[in-house]
């Protein structure tokens, strides 16, 4: 199609949409790399400023990371933490990288296909930090056809050596056969499960061999979620996929851009209603098999010594958690592994930002640390205070650590100091839709009601209106695990 | 060059503590140790050894009566007396029958905030580690906030895997030998996957001293 010979006539900038015809004289060469452009265009030495005495004032990226983070948060938060908001904490996605001709092209350095591989390598890592329960799948486009280029696994290992190979790029891209290839995978998945597509094209056209609204249409009623990261120019096609489908469209300006694209998929996004079903998940939790014993593994087929996870049902070994026992087909996780979904539960409230100028917090000079980290609040320069402060505490931190707290401890240190906020924040949670964890001793048989130590190897997870009712049924048969439940989630 | 905070509790153990934390700032020049106390009500720090300079702590032991104790006891003694008055204080009127659970997630938090700080501040990246002295049971309640502070500290720490060691001590009275132990020589033994109560666990009797331990096995 007409897409790749219009790209070398126009301005390398071309991709830019919304700039104006004057700003075009001033790129006299189409040749620039970026950290050329940086010099030229965006004249990094203009934002030095000097003090008084002539000496350069060094430049504030800490305000600038932190105002960038808050933008970041507050665009998030408005809606999360407000409203009650499901997530699908057990996603099932594929992502479908284009390797067309239009792969090939430079203006990502060295190409584009290549600066594709290395950021889906750092999401595909991300995202199994961020959602252990979910797996992963790669799809390729290559001369006008799809192919699934590594299985839905829960793993990282196999996807990041398969991006770690030598890529190649050729022919056209096909939209359609993609969302064809991928609709009928995500078909066989459990309905507990979300399934989404994470589509990073950089063509401008697609060679299809159908009707792509045919195809838009059975991914919607499958509940298929597209999201398309464009690395060209916007088009309508995408648009209308994304918002078919309820996913989102975004297109990269640069590759710092493009991380920073990809990697807002990695936390799980909010739930449509319409997709989200209700439901009881049977998972088993294996005990570590013993030192020393000998066993096949199902996995890799072959015998092996000692580490390794025996399921709970059928005692057949397996190498790695999480995974789908292959024998009984029951989920095996491990209680780690649910223990990092929960944050996405329940999130902490975005800190609020104070300026005191004349360096008094609140008239009280015990203030003058970071809840945290202990770090003066005090700018030793202007000998004012801007800090940030936790709405539910009241506990003063100052930026660096406001946003490790937010983006990687989600924890405030000053809220779970204290005793009383405690049962606060577990009143607030009760009214929170989640998957829940419920302990179970149902398979095993051998719970004891003397002892409180509660071990259990299979326990389901479901929907909390739907365990609350049954969870009065089962009340009665451990008085210490319903008192657990109780002080946890406060009801 | 290390980095420790701890946890202190009763005043018995605070002594076997105080020699433990010196023999670590003995051990080089450059370790840095930094003391958070764990209450009922509150958490706070004690000590920061990186803040203490030398000449104040020449003053406070000619200060002190006694040659032998390192300026650093009074000063870390006369702070947990403080503390522990703060936190009784705030204690509402309903005393808790027995031993209730302290704010561990609380000070885990405020030592991985610190550890950031530090990893922040300068070029040389510390080898951090965190020593936790848990005297009473664990709170059920704080089950999301300290596995939260876990997986941080994994990520953080760029390892996948702690590498920590939990021991439940069964004389106290050998709790030094105990804690220089795990701290020159920390091997991880045998750990226990599945979804056990975490609730019970601190209940369950104390007749083994098994190293076992919650390990992420990712």
């Amino acid at each position: 199609m007409y897409g790749i010979e219009h790209r070398e006539v126009s301005n390398s900038r071309g991709r830019r949409l919304d700039r104006d015809e004057d700003e075009d004289d001033e790129d006299e060469d189409n040749d620039f790399s970026a950290w050329e452009r940086a010099y030229t265009d965006e004249r990094s030495w203009e934002s030095l400023q000097e003090d008084e005495s002539g000496l350069l004032r060094p430049i504030d990226n800490k305000t600038l990371y932190h105002a960038q983070y808050r933008r970041r948060i507050r665009s998030i938060s408005s809606t999360s933490t407000a409203a009650r908001i499901q997530k699908g904490l057990i996603r099932y996605l594929y992502v479908v990288m284009d390797f067309s001709k239009a792969a090939a092209e430079m203006d990502f350095k060295p190409s584009r296909m290549a600066v594709v591989a290395k950021h889906v390598e750092a999401f595909v890592r991300e995202f199994f930090d961020q959602n252990p329960l979910s797996q992963i799948g790669l799809v390729a486009i290559k001369d006008g056809v799809a192919r699934c280029w590594t299985d839905m696994g829960g793993s990282p290992d196999s996807h990041i050596k398969a991006l770690m190979k030598k890529l190649e790029c050729s022919g056209d891209a096909s939209l359609q056969n993609a969302l064809e290839l991928v609709h009928e995978y995500l078909n066989h998945i459990p309905s507990y499960g979300h399934r989404e597509v994470l589509i990073l094209y950089s063509a401008l056209s697609t060679c299809d061999p159908g009707d792509i609204m045919e195809t838009i249409q059975k991914c919607k009623k499958s509940k298929v979620r597209c999201s398309i990261v464009g690395l060209s120019a916007e088009m309508f096609i995408c648009k209308h996929i994304c918002q078919e489908t309820g996913g989102s469209y975004s297109i990269a300006l640069d590759e710092l851009h493009l991380k920073e694209l990809l990697l807002e998929h990695a936390p799980p996004p909010p739930a449509i209603a319409e997709y989200a079903t209700a439901n009881l998940i049977k998972m088993g939790f294996p005990q570590r098999a013993a030192e020393g014993v000998v066993s096949i593994c199902v996995c890799h087929k072959e015998a092996k010594v000692g580490a390794g996870y025996t399921c709970p049902r059928c005692k057949a070994r397996v190498c790695d958690l999480p995974t789908e026992c292959r024998i009984c087909g029951l989920t095996l996780v491990s209680s780690p592994h649910l223990a990092r979904s929960y944050h996405h539960l329940f999130p902490i409230t975005p800190f609020d930002e104070v300026s005191f100028p004349n360096g008094n917090i609140a008239g009280q000079k015990s203030l003058e640390r970071c809840c945290g980290c202990m770090h003066s609040l005090v700018n030793p320069g202007s000998g004012s205070v801007y800090c940030v402060t936790c709405p539910r505490c009241k506990k003063y931190f100052c930026l660096d650590c406001d946003i490790y707290i937010h983006e990687s401890l989600h924890n405030c240190p000053g809220c779970e100091s204290l005793r009383h906020s405690n049962s606060k924040a577990g009143v607030e949670r009760k009214d929170q839709y989640c998957l829940i964890l419920f302990y179970l001793d149902l398979a095993s048989g051998k719970h004891d009601n003397s002892s409180t130590d509660v071990n259990c190897d299979v326990c389901f997870m479901g929907d909390y209106e739907v365990l609350h009712s049954k969870f009065d049924a089962w009340s009665g048969k451990d008085n210490y695990v319903k008192e657990t439940w109780l002080q946890v989630f406060g009801f | 060059m290390a980095s420790v905070a701890s946890k202190l509790y009763t005043d018995d153990v605070s002594l076997v503590v105080l020699s433990f934390v010196n023999s670590i700032l003995l051990f080089n020049q450059l370790n840095q140790v930094v003391i958070i106390a764990t209450g009922f009500n509150t958490c706070g720090y004690i000590y920061d050894s990186s803040l203490s300079s030398v000449a104040s702590s020449i003053s406070a032991n000619l200060s002190s009566g006694d040659a032998k104790m390192p300026g650093f006891c009074s000063e870390v003694l006369k702070n947990l007396e403080e503390f522990m008055d703060n936190d009784e204080s705030l204690s509402s009127v309903d005393a808790v029958n027995g031993v209730g659970s302290s704010l561990f997630s609380g000070s885990l938090s405020m030592a991985l905030c610190y550890i950031q700080r530090v990893f922040r501040s300068g070029p040389l990246h510390p080898q951090p580690r965190i020593l936790c002295l848990h005297g009473s049971p664990d709170g059920p309640e704080q089950y999301v906030a300290v596995m939260n502070s876990i997986f941080s500290a994994q990520r953080s720490m760029a390892s996948y895997i702690t590498g920590g060691v939990y021991l439940k001590p069964q004389q106290l009275d050998g709790l030094f030998q105990y804690l220089s132990e795990v701290h020159t020589a920390s091997k991880p033994v045998g750990v226990d996957f599945r979804a056990s109560s975490v609730y019970g666990r601190a209940q369950s009797d104390a007749s083994s001293a098994s190293g076992q331990k919650r390990k992420d096995p990712s």
